[in-house]
This record gives C-alpha cells, structure tokens and sequence, in this order.
C-alpha cells in the first residue's frame, strides 16, 4: 500500500474504541465530535534529540502543548516539548513488515566491524587532531 | 500589630488561599471533562497544597505551630482566605474563570515578591514561580478557548466571570499594617498588587471575547482577610480535617 493511502487516525478516544457492551444504558457517543490525538516529544535537555512518549487528545495544539506537560513532564526533567497531530504521521505497514527482515544479516554495515580504535587512540597519543593529518 | 505581626499576616492569608482553593480544585479529580484536565487540574491542585506548606513552614519558623497543625486544627473564623476561593466548585465554568482570576494573581504577587526584602518568602516566590506561570497559561488557554468557542461556551463564562468577578477583587483586601511591609520593600501592597492584576486580566479577558462588569457597579467582597467567611468555608474543613480528627498520627 503506498504511504499516501494512508488513513488518517481520527482519534484514539476511548468513547469510541472501547468495547460495545450490550444492555445498560449506554449513550451511542460515535456519532459525536471528538478530539483529535497528538502525539508527545519530549526532551530531557537543551541539543539531546526529543523523543516520543505518547499521546493526548485536544482540540487544538495549545491545548495539546497544555496537557503534554502534565502527563509527560510532570515528574521528568523537562526542558523542551513538541506536539503533532497524530494525522501528520505516516507510517509503514506491518503487513510489509519484511522490508526490514534483512537487516541482521547485514552485519558489515555494523560500524563495530572496522578496526579503527587504535589509530584514533594513535592520534590521542600524539597529540594530534584530524586536521593536522590534511 | 509590629511587623512580625503584619508578615504573619500576609503569609497566613496567602497560604490559607492556597490550601483552600488546593481542596476545592481537588474536588474535580475524577469527574474533570476529560482524563487529560483531569489530571492536568488535579496536579495543579497538589500544587496549590505545596505552596502552602511551604508557607506554613515560613509561619512555622516565626513562631506558630506547624504546617499540619495550622492546616487541620482551625475553624473557619481562624482562616485567612478570601470568599473566592471558598465557594464551592460550581459548573467547570465557574472553577475555570475562579482558576483564571486566582492564578493570575497569584503569580504576580509571586513576581512581586521575587525581590521581597523577606528572604525566605522571596526564596519561596522563585521556586514557585514557573509551577504558578503554567497555572496562568492554563486557566488562560481555556478561557480563550472558551471564550472564542459557540454562543452557549461564551455566555457561561461571561455569566460566571460576571459573579466571580467582585469576589475576585476581594483578595485584595488591604492588611492592617501593609504600609509597614510596604515601607520595609517586603511586600508591594494589596492596592498596587490589584493595579497589576488589573492592568493584566483586563485585556487577556477582552482577548477571549469577554465583557469586565461596569467599573462603577465593581463591590469588592472583602471579609476573609479577618475571619468573617461564607457559609461554605466551615463544611470544606470539616471534610478536609475528617481523618485528621480521628487520628492526628495518622501517616499517609
């Protein structure tokens, strides 16, 4: 399926998604609005990369901004945070999850295989940079 | 009343305004309108609480008893707390708009005493500085929001910023010896305080597409500062106090 194809994450509201149990007096709430989801990036320290945490649902990206602080940086330290509609994401199909199955086999392309500590730790002793080399 | 007695005073009034308007935020934990404000309100509730303690403990070390003893013992008429943040929670309209105007003047008495002459309250004010800043942003994202939503979202939050708003100006109910933390650059002063807070809501409250009552009807609620409060103070400590009054050893 090509990425375009992709459908949009309405929402992730329980509401919704929540198993429809018979009998009771449950009010239908499908056919309601319901917030959007955006997805949470956190940050630990100014320049570290932000990563993902998770989600919240808001109607709109200062009130996600408003909540991502409560659920994911309440007890974390804390410098920075993203949010983005869950919609922007697209993602790769677990159907075709075997594009990445060759992977491991293609140990060469693991930087561990070239030997070239003892020439950096040459350098050191040295006392050179890199550019002393050029 | 010397000037221990006057920062006595402003410590008490700000600290039961914290703990009681903690307990009535605290009161919407599980029923917020979804489980994100739930639990954004309900931290900012255990915020609210925090802050007291600290400013207990400041009233601790002048010589009054300690934070849990203050906090659990006294009955309505030994609170220092303005009407605003005794009344009960209402609809979340109300809660948002008492939110709105009680954390923007929270955080600019923070700012103020930032550079209080008062060292441990201005340590306290700088600690808690930022906690109180994501308190405005909060209460003022949602009144915008609100504000800017559909007839029905505007016109309850006009009605109820239009009845919290002359208990709002009570909290600044000017202390018997102000001129003396005024004078000793220990406080700036409930007047100059209000100027402030004026001078910030008013627009911020224009912005969200809302109406400040007539200045010539404005009747500020004053009473709590000395100890005459609304009927609904007394129930909110009987149930605050509850397991308190059984075991005051208990540990939780």
């Amino acid at each position: 399926m090509a990425l375009e194809d992709k459908k949009r994450i309405e929402s992730l509201d329980p509401r919704i998604s929540r198993a429809h149990l018979s009998g009771g007096n449950h009010e239908d709430m499908t056919g309601l609005l319901h917030f959007q989801t955006y997805e949470v990036f956190h940050q630990n320290k100014r320049g570290a990369q932000h990563k993902h945490v998770g989600i919240v649902h808001a109607p709109n990206s200062d009130m996600a901004l408003l909540y991502a602080k409560e659920q994911y940086a309440r007890r974390e330290q804390t410098a920075n945070i993203w949010v983005a509609p869950s919609s922007c994401i697209s993602a790769t199909e677990y159907a075709d999850d075997d594009i990445f199955t060759t992977t491991p086999e293609k140990l060469y392309r693991n930087p561990a295989t070239y030997k070239v500590m003892d020439r950096i730790q040459a350098f050191k002793e040295r006392g050179m940079t890199p550019s002393d080399e050029v | 009343m010397n000037n221990i007695d006057a920062l006595k005073e402003l410590l008490y009034k700000m600290a039961d305004d914290q703990l009681i308007i903690g307990h009535r935020n605290s009161e919407w934990n599980g029923l917020g309108p979804i489980l994100e404000e739930d639990i954004a309100f309900s931290s900012m509730a255990q915020d609210k609480m925090g802050q007291s303690e600290h400013l207990y403990n400041l009233l601790n070390q002048l010589g009054e008893a300690d934070a849990d003893t203050v906090a659990f013992t006294r009955n309505a008429p030994q609170f220092h707390c303005s009407h605003l943040v005794e009344l009960p929670i209402g609809g979340y309209d109300f809660s948002l708009i008492r939110h709105f105007l009680f954390d923007f003047a929270e955080y600019l008495r923070f700012e103020a005493l930032k550079t209080s002459a008062y060292q441990p309250l201005a340590q306290v004010a700088k600690k808690f500085f930022g906690e109180v800043k994501y308190h405005t942003m909060h209460a003022n994202t949602w009144v915008y929001q609100l504000g800017h939503g559909n007839e029905e979202s505007n016109g309850k939050m006009q009605e109820s910023l239009n009845f919290a708003w002359d208990y709002a100006l009570g909290m600044f109910e000017p202390g018997p010896a102000e001129e003396m933390l005024i004078n000793e650059n220990i406080f700036i002063g409930e007047e100059a305080l209000q100027a402030k807070w004026l001078e910030v809501v008013i627009p911020l409250l224009e912005k969200s597409n809302l109406v400040i009552p007539e200045k010539s009807s404005w009747a500020p609620i004053y009473g709590g500062r000395t100890g005459n409060h609304t009927a609904h103070l007394q129930p909110l400590l009987s149930e605050m106090t509850e397991v308190y009054s059984i075991d005051p050893s208990a540990d939780w």
